[in-house]
């Protein structure tokens, strides 16, 4: 008992995750499972994760909704409707909910790249998305 | 061990689990519940576009609709059984009356729609292409109450 709290405070604190703000727990469950994935152990890259973000493939990018600068509202390419900013530094309803996350790397994934997106690039996008 | 500490890290061990217990019940108390329609509805179709209010298509085209959410005018809208469902039962239960379509092809837009195409036949082709417009479903750039389902008159701002 007296070895597992510093313990486990230490592993929070060394982990990439603790830099990422309140989407830090949902990093690092997506760290935890890319790792699992692999057998090896997997963090999330931010310069990675830009630029994926911002590779445009068959029609789109991450930003052609999300926008460039994802600290700024975004925009549906289709119908026009405003999406609130990716970055949880200015929306911190980001990434707080694993279910919701899921389903929308789920659809957009789809959409960008026509195949769903490895954890390890999950991981990279968020860890982008919380260093901005 | 002193006892003193003994009795601490007790006390965190209880109050952690309770903790730990009270969460497990919680979530599995909400994995039960049904899910409620309209607030099912609201959740999956408003991210993208305003919720469309349910009376302005049929019943058919809803459920042609929820049938091909995957391949969506474009974009992957799927979403799990349990939330298509309540939102099935919802939809059909406020859909608009049938149009005259054949049954095996209901309408699948609002915005093609006899009555849609009547009430906006005013507005230049130039207009729907502004950016701030950007598509004829995009009916909150002109109606301020279009996300609560009012399309009043009164309250329609065309965006220069
Ligand atoms: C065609 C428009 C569009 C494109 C392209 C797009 N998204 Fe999205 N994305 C949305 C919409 C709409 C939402 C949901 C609205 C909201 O959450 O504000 C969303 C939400 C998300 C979320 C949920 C975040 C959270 O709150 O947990 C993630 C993750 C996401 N998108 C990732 C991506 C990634 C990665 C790409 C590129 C592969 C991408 N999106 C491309 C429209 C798009
Ligand atoms: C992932 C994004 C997304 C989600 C989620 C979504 N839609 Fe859509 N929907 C679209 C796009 C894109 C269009 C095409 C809009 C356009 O042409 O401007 C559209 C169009 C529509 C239209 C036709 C609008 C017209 O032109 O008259 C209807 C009706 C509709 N959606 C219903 C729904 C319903 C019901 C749900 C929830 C089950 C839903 N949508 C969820 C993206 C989405
Ligand atoms: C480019 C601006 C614009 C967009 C986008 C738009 N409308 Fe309209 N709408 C108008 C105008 C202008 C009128 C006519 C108002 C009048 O008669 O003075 C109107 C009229 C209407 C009316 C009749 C209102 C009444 O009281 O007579 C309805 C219903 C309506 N719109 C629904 C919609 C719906 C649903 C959408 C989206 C699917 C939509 N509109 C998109 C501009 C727009």
């Amino acid at each position: 008992m007296k070895g597992i709290l510093p313990a486990l405070l230490l592993a929070a604190c060394t982990a990439p995750a603790a830099l990422a703000g309140s989407a830090a727990p949902l990093l690092a469950a997506l760290e935890a499972d890319a790792s699992r994935q692999v057998g090896a152990p997997v963090s999330g890259s931010p310069s990675r994760g830009d630029t994926f973000f911002h590779t445009r493939r068959a029609e789109w990018s991450c930003s052609s909704c999300h926008t460039a600068d994802p600290r700024q509202t975004g925009r549906h390419v289709i119908t026009g409707k405003n999406i609130r900013p990716m970055a949880p530094a200015v929306n911190p309803d980001r990434f707080v909910d694993r279910a919701k996350t899921d389903k929308w790397f789920r659809r957009n994934c789809q959409d960008v790249l026509g195949r769903p997106c490895s954890l390890q690039e999950q991981a990279d996008v968020v860890a982008y998305l919380a260093s901005l | 061990m002193n006892t003193r500490l003994r009795m601490i890290t007790d006390a965190i061990v209880w109050a952690l689990s309770s903790v730990f217990l009270l969460v497990l019940l919680a979530t599995s108390a909400e994995a039960a519940a049904p899910l409620d329609g309209a607030s099912a509805w609201r959740e999956e179709c408003s991210s993208c576009h305003i919720a469309f209010p349910p009376r302005l298509l049929p019943a058919a085209s809803w459920q042609a609709l929820l049938g091909g959410l995957d391949k969506h005018f474009g974009v992957d809208a799927s979403t799990d059984p349990a939330h298509g469902a309540a939102i099935s039962q919802y939809l059909a239960a406020h859909a608009g009356p049938a149009t005259k379509s054949p049954a095996a092809s209901p309408p699948l837009r609002i915005t093609t729609q006899g009555w849609f195409v009547h009430e906006h036949d005013e507005l230049a082709p130039s207009v729907w292409a502004r950016p701030a417009v950007r598509s004829r479903a995009n009916c909150s750039a002109c109606h301020a109450g279009a996300e609560r389902g009012q399309f009043d008159e009164d309250s329609v701002r065309i965006p220069k």
